[in-house]
């Protein structure tokens, strides 16, 4: 089947996608995004996390079909247009929530959605949001630390200076 | 495999009888997995995102009724103050990717007896709306799941809706599982006051093959409660009464030994929630007051 969903803001076409695939393997294999990595296909590990239409989702869990038509964010829309790092992905880089480097885009898009909903969460509300992604390098302790870095640098300069 | 994708309820009925075979999908937090381990493949899927009929709530006459399309997210953000049994399960399904696209409607139709939305359910009495070409049913969930994965569904019918009370007093649920998220139940319990009936339903979950409501443990706990008069005079609890509770809710549940769990240990946990959840629930009853 033919697949019409816009990913980072482009409208993008994929022919050849097979009805039962995950809007993973569209992403990856077909939409030449291999950003969202493939790990557990069953939502446990939360490596594939993107948007569709503003929403934190497992793109493994998403049957590509479903994202007709659809608004997809991948890790690779969450850095500004014209170059250099998100903060959230310059914290990850800056305090060592960076080993292996498989479930980072993961963490990156889920810790993007819980910044945008919530800027200044609490260690517990950090450790729940990111509840749904592993990572089996780190430890976990570092990916805090990039949080808490992030919501510090993205938080509004009269909140910075109180 | 073909998608089926309707845009409206009416279409999804007529498409489910023209092709009985399709796999419902929403959320797609049970299908999928079947889907990316080639342990299924449907001749059709039907795609039921598109229908806007299945994503709304409303009060009707007294009740909620719950669109089968709602999320696990939604049900806590918009429903939390008047489910909120239903709503701490929902907090323990699975991580906020998954909340976010699983519905109680998912639940409902895969029948685990794990399924973290049906205890809640079953301690309310909800009643489930099957719709087909042919006309809508209502169905007490008790006797909608049954069995391990199977409901009481035909071929041609979707779920539309459940149909629930909003709480008159606390409701509690707990769950054990080896981490906070992301996790199966090895054994859960949903205990509900239910002030204006002067009753006590709790429910066990994923120690069974289908949900199981600790009828005994409930009867007995009501006896106390309205010889003593403690729903009036809002008096702690007898600490007997609570410890015969936990054991009876602990001897209602018919456990297996599996991989998360031995049949003895969850006896043993469902002794424990029963007391906990009553306690906490009675707890708040009491605070309630003051």
């Amino acid at each position: 089947m033919r697949l019409n969903v816009t990913v980072n803001g482009t409208p993008r076409e994929a022919d050849g996608v097979w009805e039962g695939e995950s809007l993973l393997s569209a992403l990856r294999d077909h939409l030449d995004l291999p950003g969202s990595k493939n790990a557990c296909e069953q939502g446990e590990c939360g490596s594939c996390s993107v948007y569709l239409d503003g929403t934190l989702v497992c793109s493994c869990l998403v049957l590509a079909a479903q994202a007709e038509g659809r608004e997809v964010v991948t890790v690779e829309g969450i850095a500004p247009p014209g170059g250099g790092l998100h903060e959230v992905q310059r914290a990850f880089v800056e305090t060592g929530g960076v080993q292996c480097g498989f479930c980072t885009p993961g963490l990156i898009v889920a810790s993007h959605d819980l910044l945008a909903r919530n800027p200044r969460p609490t260690d517990p509300e950090i450790r729940e949001a990111l509840a749904g992604n592993l990572c089996r390098c780190t430890g976990y302790e570092k990916i805090l630390d990039a949080v808490r870095l992030a919501a510090e640098r993205l938080a509004p300069a009269e909140e910075r200076a109180a | 495999m073909e998608i089926l994708q309707p845009d409206t309820w009416d279409e999804a009925l007529r498409l489910k009888a023209d092709h009985p075979e399709a796999r419902p999908i929403a959320g797609g937090t049970d299908l999928m997995v079947e889907l990316n381990f080639d342990r299924t493949r449907p001749p059709q899927v039907l795609d039921l995102t598109r229908v806007g009929e299945l994503t709304g709530w409303a009060p009707e006459n007294g009740r909620l009724r719950i669109g089968a399309g709602v999320t696990y997210t939604r049900l806590i953000a918009e429903l939390g103050d008047r489910l909120p049994g239903l709503a701490i399960a929902s907090r323990t399904v699975g991580s906020p990717q998954i909340r976010n696209r699983g519905t109680v409607g998912g639940n409902l139709g895969t029948a685990s007896p794990a399924g973290d939305g049906l205890p809640p359910l079953f301690a309310s009495d909800a009643v489930v709306e099957v719709a087909s070409v042919r006309g809508t049913r209502r169905v007490p969930v008790a006797e909608f799941v049954t069995g391990p994965k199977r409901n009481a569904m035909a071929a041609d019918e979707l779920i539309a809706a459940f149909h629930v009370a909003p709480a008159d007093a606390p409701q509690q649920f707990s769950k054990i599982g080896t981490r906070n998220a992301m996790v199966i139940a090895v054994a859960s319990l949903a205990l509900h006051l239910w002030a204006g009936e002067r009753a006590v339903k709790a429910c066990i979950g994923s120690a069974g093959p289908t949900p199981i409501r600790a009828t005994e443990a409930e009867a007995f706990i009501a006896g106390i409660l309205a010889s003593e008069g403690l729903w009036e005079s809002r008096a702690a609890l007898p600490a007997a009464a609570v410890k015969e509770f936990g054991a009876l809710v602990e001897a209602a549940a018919r456990p297996i030994d599996d991989v998360r769990g031995t049949a003895a240990y969850r006896h043993h946990a469902l002794g424990v929630l029963g007391r906990r959840t009553l306690q906490w629930a009675w707890t708040q009853y009491r605070e309630e007051a003051a």
